[in-house]
């Protein structure tokens, strides 16, 4: 009897365990973080970890034996290439966005145009660049540009106008590296505003042109609103990925010539690996990370409030 | 119940006896990989059918060795050789043999296994090696890698024989005689400028790159050493704004004026490439472009003749690079691993590489300059004669040396003198050169 009076209580408590973890099971959110658990994992390990320990490195003396808490970046501070570097990135970076979202926006206007039934194949062919894998499409650009033997030269030789040293020269190097980061990236920009178009209501043009809006208003105040957000999250995106853009330099000029088109990542690692010097590279890497960051979380948070607004 | 499988005492100590005895009786026998395994790591030849040489060699010493071996050849393209490096270095776990190139035993010097009892031998069997391979690999008075033959090269000038004598007024066949001492004692840098001016003139510029790759630095690196001109020195002491230096890229302005315009570009395909198409009269190269053109263009082969750099006012220096094999000190067969260094250090094992890279491949021992390959590899005939420094005609040599390791290696890889000759070139006054240079070079002091 006391046996039996004593094991009551944790009967009870074990049966309160399984049904509590019964219904935790149940919750729509643990489903959800389980399906997820493998990508959080994976991402956890494959990005979370490397970014961890790339911020230890920076942390570390050359020889990478020493704690030298911040002092790899007040280094860079005093380096004239690394400023280079910072302006050339920003340039990179910009000019390429800018571009990118331009032309994306002028293309995916001309598709959004063309008949239903043809749609589809300008859309597949306008995505090719951005399918293929830029180390791929750049090694094409790279002969187009070659130094000795340039397919641009050669056209340009038939109509007698005098080699352009593509690569060669530092301005030109600099303008062919964005071109083949536009040429890339512009099909993306294309694609995602072609999906903000086609979800534009078609009543609101109408109620427009009834007001007796005109082709610029229309798109002042009706089509640029309706993709505020697409645009925003699209420049934010591509700004991201641009500012670590390496395989477009390291493939078409490794950085080269004088230096006048590196970029963080290609400077990182001309330092880091090929210099042997990891933390000085991991700092370079690093340096963009904050202010990024910042730009994002005004982006993210410009977007969230007119969410809600809306 | 008793168990029917109960042992004794007894029982126990008379089975444990046996089994001792018989286990002492029997013959000891070696099996396959009874010394152990190897994990190697081997720079990936370009030329077709030269690993098979390297695999061949230490095939055979696994054999005798009793070691299981595995072998990687690893491309240096893409640095995937370089990163391999990195990455073992970082998780202290890897090949137990493992090739570097040039800069790469200084910067993991503290990782390395110390192999002065190898070289000690190997330099007493086969002849000292040049200081600049003494530069290399051994650090603070210690070796920490052997010299390897695949992959070592000298990068001085490949020449189109009709077209410097044609255009330049210069016989490279009889300046370097196959079979023969050089006779090229007017071969000067003064000369060398007067052929560029006048080959350019005649629409075959020499193809000498001012990017940032290994071949344009080597060859600015020579240059540099023929005027004494040197940016860091051995303590440490910055050297750029002295006399010597501003000589070196004098030289280089007036030299530029008559390379291609796109020279700023080049990499280490772009010289071979001019060369092989037929478009220039000399670049600096070890003879991969010529064997390409073999295969290619062998009207273009049939004119080239590889042979020594032309001498400045210190002195005639050959840029000349250095691939090591080396041993990691957390590496698990140390023993064996040394074992197989020694083995693919010996002549027979480097004549073979050599004769399996087509003569590309250089020995740094002083005893293996004279390899039947180099006097019999043609078309034509000789061409490679004077590709080794077999006659000591010149100063092998490694740009930014004799600058401390891990100042040289900045210079090296961030192509220091080609970017100052360039922008100098461009215009920049000679002296903001050397204050930009000057500037960078602080900045490679770091520690």
């Amino acid at each position: 009897m006391v046996d039996a009076a004593l094991s009551a209580p944790r009967e009870v408590a074990t049966t309160d365990s399984r049904s509590g973890l019964r219904r935790a099971m149940q919750r729509k959110s643990s489903v959800a973080f389980f399906m997820a658990l493998p990508l959080i994992s994976l991402i956890t390990l494959l990005v979370l970890y490397p970014a961890l320990y790339s911020l230890h490195l920076a942390t570390l003396n050359k020889s990478m034996e020493r704690f030298v808490g911040l002092s790899n970046f007040t280094f860079l501070f005093n380096r004239q290439t690394f400023w280079l570097v910072v302006k050339q990135s920003c340039i990179f970076a910009i000019t390429a966005v800018v571009f990118k979202a331009l032309i994306g926006f002028i293309v995916a206007h001309f598709v959004h145009n063309i008949p239903a039934k043809g749609q589809r194949k300008w859309r597949g062919m306008l995505l090719v660049p951005w399918v293929i894998p830029p180390a791929m499409s750049t090694l094409a650009w790279l002969w187009l540009f070659d130094p000795s033997y340039s397919a641009f030269n050669w056209v340009l030789a038939i109509f007698g106008i005098d080699p352009v040293p593509w690569t060669g020269d530092a301005y030109w190097a600099r303008f062919s590296v964005i071109l083949v980061n536009i040429w890339i990236g512009a099909p993306f920009f294309m694609i995602m505003y072609l999906a903000a178009l086609k979800s534009v209501p078609e009543q609101l043009y109408e109620a427009a042109e009834i007001d007796g809006a005109n082709w610029w208003q229309r798109m002042w105040f009706v089509t640029l609103p309706m993709m505020r957000n697409i645009i925003a999250i699209t420049a934010l995106f591509s700004l991201i990925v641009t500012f670590a853009n390496f395989d477009i330099v390291r493939i078409l000029t490794a950085g080269g010539p004088i230096d006048m088109t590196h970029v963080f990542a290609t400077w990182s690692f001309r330092v880091g690996i090929e210099g042997g010097d990891i933390p000085l590279g991991a700092s370079v890497s690093l340096f963009m990370v904050p202010i990024l960051a910042i730009a994002a979380v005004f982006i993210l948070r410009d977007i969230t409030r007119r969410g809600s607004e809306v | 119940m008793p168990s029917r499988n109960k042992i004794s005492r007894r029982k126990f100590v008379a089975t444990t006896a046996a089994v001792s005895a018989t286990m002492v009786a029997a013959p000891f026998v070696r099996t396959a990989g009874a010394a152990g395994k190897l994990a190697i790591a081997f720079w990936d030849h370009w030329v077709p059918g030269a690993n098979n040489a390297t695999k061949a060699l230490v095939e055979d010493w696994a054999a005798k060795e009793k070691v299981d071996v595995q072998i990687d050849f690893i491309p240096s393209q893409g640095n995937k050789l370089l990163l391999t490096i990195a990455a073992e270095a970082q998780a202290k776990s890897g090949h137990d043999i493992i090739a570097m190139s040039t800069w790469l035993p200084a910067e993991h010097a503290r990782n390395l296994e110390p192999v002065d009892d190898i070289m000690a031998e190997l330099i007493k069997q086969n002849g000292k090696v040049n200081a600049t391979v003494e530069y290399l690999g051994k650090i603070n008075g210690s070796w920490v890698a052997v010299p390897a033959t695949v992959g070592s090269q000298i990068k001085g000038p490949c020449s189109r024989i009709d077209l410097m004598k044609q255009h330049a007024g210069i016989d490279v066949q009889a300046m370097y005689p196959a079979g023969a001492p050089a006779n090229a004692d007017g071969w000067t840098l003064d000369v060398f400028l007067k052929a560029a001016e006048a080959c350019h003139k005649a629409g075959y510029p020499f193809g000498i790159g001012l990017g940032t790759t290994a071949d344009n630095v080597d060859t600015a690196g020579s240059i540099f050493h023929s005027y004494g001109a040197v940016l860091v020195d051995a303590n440490e002491k910055i050297l750029v704004k002295s006399d010597p230096v501003r000589q070196a890229l004098d030289y280089y302005k007036r030299l530029m004026q008559f390379l291609p315009p796109d020279v700023p570009a080049w990499d280490d395909s772009s010289n071979n490439k001019w060369l092989v198409a037929g478009k220039g009269a000399l670049i600096m190269n070890p003879p991969s472009a010529w064997a390409v053109a073999k295969r290619d263009a062998p009207q273009v082969a049939q004119q080239l003749w590889t042979h020594g750099m032309p001498a400045g006012p210190k002195g005639r220096f050959a840029p000349f690079v250095n691939y090591f094999w080396s041993t990691w000190s957390f590496g698990k067969n140390k023993s064996a691993a040394k074992s197989l260094l020694a083995h693919l250090s010996t002549r027979p094992a480097a004549e073979k590489m050599v004769a399996a890279s087509g003569g590309y491949d250089i020995p740094s021992f002083e005893k293996f300059q004279d390899f039947k390959t180099w006097e019999e590899e043609g078309p034509p005939k000789g061409t490679l004669y004077h590709y080794p420094n077999r006659h000591n005609h010149q100063i092998l040599s490694v740009a930014a040396a004799p600058a401390p390791h891990k100042i040289a290696v900045q210079i090296y890889v961030q192509g220091l003198m080609t970017k100052m000759a360039v922008r100098h070139f461009q215009g920049e006054a000679m002296e903001k050169t050397l204050a930009w240079a000057e500037g960078e070079l602080e900045g490679f002091m770091r520690s």
